[in-house]
């Protein structure tokens, strides 16, 4: 069976395509084009979950986006676990496996109920109370043991997935002439209009069905034609142009600025059996010229107590479920309309059988407009009255109709409020448009669109209710947002509802305010919101947060207006008065998936690798990351770990001879006539002079003065200049030099290009380093004489061009190797070859570091952090002397740049020569310092020296040449280490290596 | 590849492009000779073949041999790898720069009539042929990656991408495609 509550006819399902579904382990049957909600209800299911604090009975109340109440848990298995789904938005599928929330251990007997027994402990600024409520025990004992548990345990709202979300989420940037949100009789002639232009057109809409309110509509015709058949028709018109997109499906959930539109679209969800490579649902990222909002209106819930019993429904979700879903919520139901449209839903049902027992009006006079036809119809209308109580455990089974405390009883089981309508103005408020209350339609609607976003909300959003009005108000903007001025077209709308207005706040809840609920998601009642205003909040804001009224999921969709209203009323002020909340995205809950989309494992960052990486992954290289880069750290060979590798490796630098994959660091062609001078002027180094084919270590400052970037700049010719960066900073120095180029030194004839990639470097390092080179190169005299040591030549090796520089990092002879990337590789391979012969070794970071350290050569960023002079690292050698200005020069004259006290880089030497220090570690002049003793500077780098057979340490200390010789204090929590200051270079001070 | 010199191995080597037929297909783009040029347009005149295009975006083709304009005094120029020499003859002397990043860099051809759709996966530029029409080029992103992204024809991109960003690139396109369905 499909459902004991079904139709025999109508709607927008196919009655043949059965399906089968479980909820909370119990099978049922449905048909293809339902939802979750309405083949519940077609099977009788009204009891879907439990209230988030009382744990009462909660039935289905609403059709869609805005349901409070019935949140689900659909399970796929394999992690596809998807919490707080909205059954009123959950498409049916074959095999759809779903479980309510929020109650243990069964929908039925939940013991979290007898939460209601204990509800007046539960009001407004319950957690307020018992976070600030008396310190038991001297500490909040009582809140952290008991409350706060017992409340987590309780109170939660579905559970968050624990395996990794196994599916994959797909991105789209888009561009429109015209957004279209909301596929409703206003955002489809919208569409219809701005179509006809032939703009580019993108109309979505959050249900599987483009339709929003003809999707339900059953007796109106539009232009001579039902209504279901303009949609079909309208639909194909849109669907047949190229420059339109539909988008069903697709919620529009956050609107950014300069129409910046992001939309959820929902890609398999709705399937049975998902293609398993399949996205699961899309981001689209929409920058639309103009917006159209057509977000239609969201029915009102009417507060009387006991409002909440599963049964008691909006009315126009009824009529949805009957006229679109031909599922009948009952068979007798009590009406309480406040608004004409209640009336409508009432004929509607009495057309599929049900039996309506009565309407109540709140208002005086009723629905004088529509009264005639309920008349004809035979069903009664009490005016002026409402529902003042309602019995029934699971499910409404009766209400007491009255006017004051006293009524009679009217059997039903189901009852079907409408309060009036109020417009989604979720996403004109999330563009910063300006809301203004309006009187008569009495709610909020669009007053201003902000600045930079070009957009008109239509329809039911912004009050022009009716399906007429809609569709004229839509055609009208769409052709606006498309430059045809005053396009009107006229629609002729047979059966249509013209008056939606209706009434806010409470009808009578009378003594039983507190189970008067006016935000079914958080409990919220009348005598909740009553006693905020009591306890003296004034603004809507902060009786939000006291009572939480708003805060669930669906973000108050169907409470707002009406807590609004009551504290208005009970502060004795107008609506606007008390101010409105913040409408924030998203409008509904999106995934993180969607958001995250490929971002995540191995496309969460791009990896950079260089052209010889191949090689080190394949011996076992160990690997770290620099940036983006991932650098061969060390060589471990068998069960070497680091020190043990790195101690291995250097010793066979110093030794025999090393290889070293260089690629990363960056590099720049500067080239032009005046790249010499422009050099000149950026780096502290003079560089005019340098001859072709010789290099110069460059130290690069900010214009304070301070070191930000190192490397050598070698001249190919008279006009063209390598240029070398630290690997970090090639990227900023680029953008340094670029800058400085346009708009300090426009008159230079100078050009850069960024040649990082272009370069495979390969260093070849030790007193072997030229025997290893000697048979690979051609056209390249090795020789020291003919080949000095800071010069670079270009050459050929292994039958590749290449630029060799004769440098060194290490303090050894050294060559560094650059190859067009692609040849990397294969000359690495090369090396490497002859490098064994030798008795070398590839060396790793790690060993770079160590051995440039036994030499003090720096490294920015290490022995440098933003605040450093040349002279404080010893580097005011390299200023030239005669130079007239460069960046940072004039800093250096600074008060606080030449005073003393600076702290200048030294060595040193643990009194222990096994302990290697802790970089970071602070240096102080006592032993066993006081607390608060400003400390003299700090360890920079410190490394086991396998050369020395000690450990050695660069370090930033106040005055620190002057106190070469001095012992100094390294105070660490395990106790004082003793330490002696030396000069900074621990190896070769003389350089005899490497000019070898 | 055949005629690619002994030792030369492409960063996409071993990578598996993402294709599906009739849809869209990635496909490394023919090897090329790629320079730099910087400085002023006028001074490389006809020695290149193809003048500079000095409309901002625009690039110019002649057979194997293209400039693409990438700011006021910077283009990219594509010619035959066995053109190399004969383009940097064409400049040589001039008080302008050309800078070989023949290696720097890799092209992929993306066509296919949903080339713009598995782009805009990641790339957010507006890639409607009436915005971003046949022979325009500019420096643009796609996903985390910077590329510079020039449309061939009505349904082919050529994208240049810096070496050692080319595998993050294709395994997104790889990602991507599954998102292309229509």
């Amino acid at each position: 069976m499909a459902g004991l509550h079904r139709t025999n006819g109508g709607g927008r399902i196919d009655r043949k395509k059965r399906l089968s579904f479980t909820f909370d382990g119990k099978s049922y049957e449905g048909v293809a084009g339902d939802t979750l909600a309405s083949a519940l209800l077609a099977n009788g299911v009204h009891l879907v979950g439990r209230s988030y604090k009382y744990h009462r009975p909660r039935g289905i109340l609403s059709a869609g986006a805005e349901e409070p109440n019935a949140l689900v848990a659909v399970d796929r298995g394999d992690g596809r676990s998807a919490p707080n789904l909205r059954a009123t938005q959950v498409e049916l599928y074959d095999g759809l496996v779903a479980e309510s929330q929020n109650r243990w251990p069964s929908l039925a007997y939940d013991v979290g109920a007898v939460n209601g027994l204990f509800s007046p402990l539960l009001a407004a600024g319950f957690y307020y109370k018992t976070f600030m409520g008396p310190r038991l025990l001297g500490s909040n004992w009582a809140w952290h043991k008991i409350y706060e548990p017992l409340i987590r345990r309780a109170a939660g709202l579905g559970k968050a997935p624990t395996q990794p979300d196994p599916d994959r989420y797909a991105n789209g940037f888009a561009h429109c002439d015209v957004l279209v949100v909301g596929a409703g009789p206003a955002g489809l002639a919208a569409a219809l209009a701005a179509a006809e232009s032939g703009a580019r057109v993108i109309l979505c809409d959050e249900q599987a069905e483009l339709g929003g309110s003809l999707l339900s509509e059953w007796s109106i015709e539009i232009d001579g034609v039902p209504a279901a058949a303009w949609l079909a028709e309208a639909v194909r018109t849109l669907a047949a142009s190229p420059r339109v997109t539909l988008l069903p499906r697709t919620q529009a959930f956050g609107y950014f600025a300069q129409n910046f539109v992001a939309l959820a679209e929902r890609l398999t969800d709705h399937l049975a059996k998902p293609e398993p490579s399949a996205p699961r649902e899309r981001l689209w990222q929409v920058r639309a010229k103009h917006v159209v909002l057509a977000t239609g209106a969201i029915e009102r819930p009417v507060v009387f107590p006991d409002n909440d019993r599963p049964g008691i429904m909006l009315a126009d979700a009824a009529r949805t479920y009957v006229n679109r879903y031909g599922v009948r919520c009952g068979s007798r139901a009590v009406v309480v309309a406040a608004c004409d449209s209640g009336y409508a839903t009432a004929l509607d049902l009495r057309r599929a059988g049900v039996d309506v027992a009565m309407i109540v009006d709140p208002r005086p006079s009723g629905g004088s407009a529509v009264s005639g036809a309920v008349k004809a119809a035979g069903i009664a209308v009490e005016t002026g009255a409402t529902v003042i109580a309602t019995r029934g455990r699971q499910r409404v089974s009766a209400v007491q109709i009255g006017r004051a405390t006293s009524g009679t009883w009217v059997r039903c089981d189901h009852v079907l409020m409408t309060g009036g309508w109020t417009p989604s103005v979720h996403l004109f408020s999330q563009s910063r448009g300006k809301l203004a209350w309006d009187e008569a339609a009495q709610a909020f609607l669009p007053a201003s669109v902000a600045p930079g976003q070009s957009q008109r909300s239509v329809g039911a959003c912004r009050g022009a209710f009716g399906i007429a009005a809609a569709l004229e108000d839509g055609f009208a903007a769409g052709g606006e947002a498309v430059g045809w001025a005053a396009r009107a077209r006229d629609f002729k709308v047979a059966s249509d509802v013209a008056d939606f207005s209706g009434v806010l706040g409470a009808s009578n809840p009378g003594a039983h305010e507190s189970k008067a609920f006016v935000d079914f998601q958080h409990d919220v009642t009348v005598r909740d919101l009553k006693l905020a205003a009591q306890e003296g909040f004034r603004s809507i804001e902060h009786v939000k947060r006291y009572t939480t009224t708003g805060m669930a999921t669906d973000q108050g969709k169907t409470s707002n207006l009406n807590a609004l209203a009551i504290v208005a009323d009970h502060l004795g002020k107008p609506v606007p008065a008390v101010g409105l909340t913040t409408f924030r995205q998203p409008y509904t809950p999106v995934t993180f998936g969607t958001i995250a989309g490929a971002s995540r494992g191995d496309l969460f960052d791009p990896v950079r690798r260089t052209p010889c990486d191949g090689w080190a992954q394949a011996v076992g290289a160990v690997f770290e990351d620099v940036g983006a880069w991932k650098r061969a750290r060390h060589f471990p060979e068998g069960s070497e770990d680091m020190h043990a590798a790195v101690a291995r490796e250097c010793r066979i630098v110093r030794s025999a001879v090393g290889m070293f994959d260089a690629s990363t660091l960056g590099k720049i062609e500067v080239v032009g006539p005046d790249a010499a001078e422009f050099l000149e002027r950026l780096y502290i180094n003079p560089f005019q002079k340098l001859g072709v084919g010789r290099c110069r270590y460059g130290v690069l400052l900010n214009e304070a003065g301070f070191i930000i970037d190192d490397g050598v700049i070698g001249r190919i010719a008279a006009d063209r200049f390598h240029v070398t960066t630290t690997t970090g900073g090639a990227a900023r120095v680029l953008n340094m030099m670029e800058d400085y180029a346009q708009t300090e030194f426009p008159e230079l004839k100078v050009w850069l290009t960024s040649t990082t990639e272009q370069w495979a470097v390969i260093a070849v390092q030790g007193p072997k380093a030229r025997e290893v080179l000697a048979p690979l190169v051609e056209g390249v005299d090795l020789d020291a004489t003919a080949f000095p040591h800071m010069s670079v030549k270009a050459g050929r090796i292994c039958d590749v061009d290449a630029r060799i520089f004769r440098v060194s990092f290490t303090g050894e002879l050294g060559f560094e190797i650059n190859v067009p990337a692609d040849y990397g590789a294969a000359v690495w391979e090369a090396v490497w070859r002859e490098v064994q012969k030798h008795g070398g070794c590839a060396y790793g970071t790690e060993s770079m570091h160590v051995l440039r350290a036994e030499k003090g050569f720096i490294i920015v960023g290490q022995e440098t952090d933003g605040t450093v002079t040349p002279d404080d690292v010893g580097l005011g050698w390299a200023i030239g002397k005669s130079k007239r200005d460069f960046v940072g020069l004039r800093s250096l004259s600074r008060p606080d740049i030449v005073r003393s006290g600076r702290k200048q880089l030294v060595g040193l030497l643990t009194a222990d020569p096994k302990l290697v220090l802790e970089e970071g570690a602070q240096v102080t002049a006592e032993a066993k310092p006081r607390v608060g003793t400003p400390a003299l500077g700090h360890v920079t780098s410190a490394y086991w020296s396998a050369k020395l057979g000690r450990s050695i340490a660069l370090a930033l200390v106040a005055d620190g040449r002057a106190r070469i010789g001095a012992r100094l204090n390294i105070p660490m929590p395990s106790g004082d280490v003793s330490v002696d200051v030396v000069a900074p270079v621990f190896l070769d001070p003389k350089g005899e290596r490497l000019n070898g | 590849m055949a005629d690619r010199i002994v030792g030369r191995r492409s960063v996409l080597d071993g990578l598996v492009l993402p294709a599906r037929n009739g849809i869209v297909s990635v496909i490394e783009a023919t090897p090329a000779a790629r320079f730099i040029y910087r400085g002023d347009p006028g001074l490389i005149g006809d020695a290149f073949g193809i003048a500079l295009p000095t409309t901002p975006m625009q690039a110019r083709a002649s057979g194997a041999r293209a400039a693409l304009w990438l700011g006021p005094d910077e283009w990219l120029l594509l010619a035959a790898a066995s053109e190399a020499t004969t383009v940097a003859a064409a400049v040589a002397g001039k008080p302008a720069a050309l800078v070989d990043v023949g290696h720097r860099q890799v092209g992929l051809s993306v066509s296919g009539p949903r080339a713009a759709a598995l782009l805009n996966a990641g790339c957010p530029l507006d890639l409607d042929e009436a915005e971003f029409p046949v022979g325009m080029c500019t420096r643009t992103i796609l996903a985390k990656a910077e590329i510079v992204l020039w449309r061939t024809a009505s349904d082919a991109f050529r994208m240049e991408i810096a070496r050692s960003f080319a595998p993050y690139v294709v395994a997104f396109l790889v990602e991507a495609l599954h998102g292309i369905d229509r």
